[in-house]
């Protein structure tokens, strides 16, 4: 069992962060971010060629997340790989210790820093999670038994604000009942969405960890509201933050607010604090 | 039909120019890139300007009836065999299939003058859009006859991913997502939602190259085009 797994049957408000594998072979500055960021987080989630460009593979950079003694959520996409691959993959991250993982669609490489690759999505995350789960009874997707079964605690997306709710909530429950037991959620903006999500989430028996993003710069806001697909910040919140005085730390203080309200709604939060990792503490409220 | 799309003309001239072409011979195709305007006589004869304004001669052109049809070009190529015999190396405005045909009725060096993009849907006179990928096993029974494999960018069986906003696709913004169109065709037919996902697609159904032998089959006596089981 992973110490994060063991947080939320706890019942603790878990708080999770996210690292970068580095665009080469040098880890130190992701390293440093871990340590940042290791001391307010019950476990750090390792992207996966985030925005499909290219960065260290996930399987190897959570492995050294693991070796500085911080749990890492190994996150996997379908987009880069195909099912030989991405069974093959889940089998080396158990045996080289990783206990979380966290499956998503991932970004059309048409966005990316590659866009002549061919995508592959020769899986969707609702199938992969269905695979993984087997795996973790010991067989892969075709039943055959292997030698030694996977241990990963099974995570998936979400977004609470995308509306038509209703197609989300059905992709949602179709997660939960191939396997997943718990969820990540995009950016949150708006918690009366996320507090939605969230009791139909517990309904199904999964964990919901809210997405907190540092909206740090009014340069940030605008790229959301302009580059990012799926994602808005509401006008009232884009506002606050322009408006301020103090841009960065108008954006420390919101996103304090949405941790503590959050406290009331999820069974935790996953902080993108965007390189600024010094400011996690306060975010949470220390 | 088959859309194709006019190939960068330089690349056109480059091939003519490796094997040393001098004298061209034209082919189009009176049907798919007749109708997607990029291999109808129309077309031909602004190809054939473009190579005499660069001092090439084109020695004779012809629009085949059906391009990829293996015995009508084999005839057209001998119809035309005087003209073809001058040329040096032939320009083909078709799709893929009808290079491939021609190159194999001729001895002479073949080119494309078109790149093949894909299987289209005439939605109105030059507006097509793709629709089917002919993946080899049919999904739409399952997703109220919108295909996710071909309309959905990133081809998911089971969406929509993350980026879905207010209905409309993360890739291709001013679209729908395909999959809250299936969902919400498939609850307005009544046909409720699943509560399991899609199983994984069998790509192995779609194994390159594609092959059909109708005459075959009937010789072994089964009737042509039934499935195997």
């Amino acid at each position: 069992m992973s110490r994060f797994s063991e947080a939320l049957s706890r019942g603790e408000f878990v708080v999770t962060g996210e690292v970068a594998p580095p665009v080469g072979t040098d880890m130190s500055s992701m390293l440093e971010s871990v340590r940042a960021l290791a001391p307010h987080c019950v476990a750090l989630n390792v992207t996966d060629n985030q925005g499909a460009t290219l960065h260290m593979a996930s399987l190897g950079a959570s492995r050294a997340v693991l070796d500085v003694g911080v749990e890492p959520i190994f996150q996997q996409t379908c987009r880069d790989r195909n099912r030989l691959a991405l069974q093959s993959d889940l089998l080396a991250a158990t045996a080289l210790g990783l206990k979380n993982v966290l499956f998503i669609t991932g970004d059309d490489t048409r966005h990316g820093d590659h866009p002549q690759s061919k995508p592959v999505f020769d899986l969707d995350s609702s199938q992969l999670i269905a695979i993984a789960a087997g795996m973790n009874e010991g067989r892969d997707m075709l039943g055959r038994e292997l030698s030694g079964g996977t241990d990963l605690f099974i995570g998936a997306g979400l977004f609470p604000e995308a509306e038509p709710f209703e197609v989300q909530l059905t992709r949602a429950q179709r997660k939960v009942a191939a396997g997943v037991r718990f969820f990540q959620t995009q950016a949150v903006f708006d918690l009366d969405k996320l507090a939605r999500a969230t009791d139909e989430m517990r309904r199904e028996g999964a964990y919901v960890i809210a997405g907190i993003l540092l909206l740090k710069s009014p340069g940030i806001v605008d790229f959301i509201n302009n580059k990012l697909a799926g994602l808005m910040v509401p006008e009232h919140i884009g506002q606050r933050i322009k408006t301020a005085e103090n841009h960065a730390e108008e954006a420390i203080a919101f996103a304090r607010e949405q941790v503590e309200a959050c406290r009331e709604i999820c069974d935790g939060v996953h902080l993108m604090p965007l390189g600024m990792d010094a400011a996690v503490g306060r975010i949470l409220g220390g | 039909m088959i859309i194709t799309k006019p190939r960068d003309w330089a690349k056109i001239i480059a091939n003519l120019d490796e094997v040393g072409a001098q004298r061209v011979f034209i082919m189009g195709c009176g049907q798919c890139a007749t109708v997607a305007k990029t291999g109808g006589e129309q077309e031909i004869l602004q190809a054939k300007a473009r190579l005499e304004q660069g001092g090439r001669e084109v020695t004779g052109w012809a629009v085949g009836e059906v391009a990829c049809h293996l015995g009508g070009t084999k005839l057209e190529t001998r119809k035309h065999q005087g003209d073809l015999d001058a040329a040096d190396a032939v320009l083909v405005l078709t799709c893929g299939a009808g290079v491939q045909t021609v190159a194999d009725s001729t001895p002479k060096p073949v080119f494309p003058g078109l790149d093949s993009v894909f299987l289209g849907n005439v939605i109105r006179h030059g507006v097509f859009e793709e629709r089917c990928q002919m993946c080899g096993e049919c999904v739409l029974d399952q997703t109220a006859g919108i295909c996710p494999v071909t309309t959905c960018p990133k081809g998911l069986l089971n969406g929509p991913c993350g980026g879905m906003w207010n209905g409309m696709c993360e890739v291709l913004t001013d679209r729908e997502c395909a999959h809250v169109r299936i969902q919400q065709r498939l609850v307005a037919q009544g046909r409720g939602t699943k509560e399991k996902a899609l199983e994984p697609k069998d790509f192995s159904k779609k194994s390159k190259p594609g092959s059909v032998n109708m005459r075959e089959e009937s010789r072994r006596g089964k009737k042509a085009g039934t499935p195997d089981e």
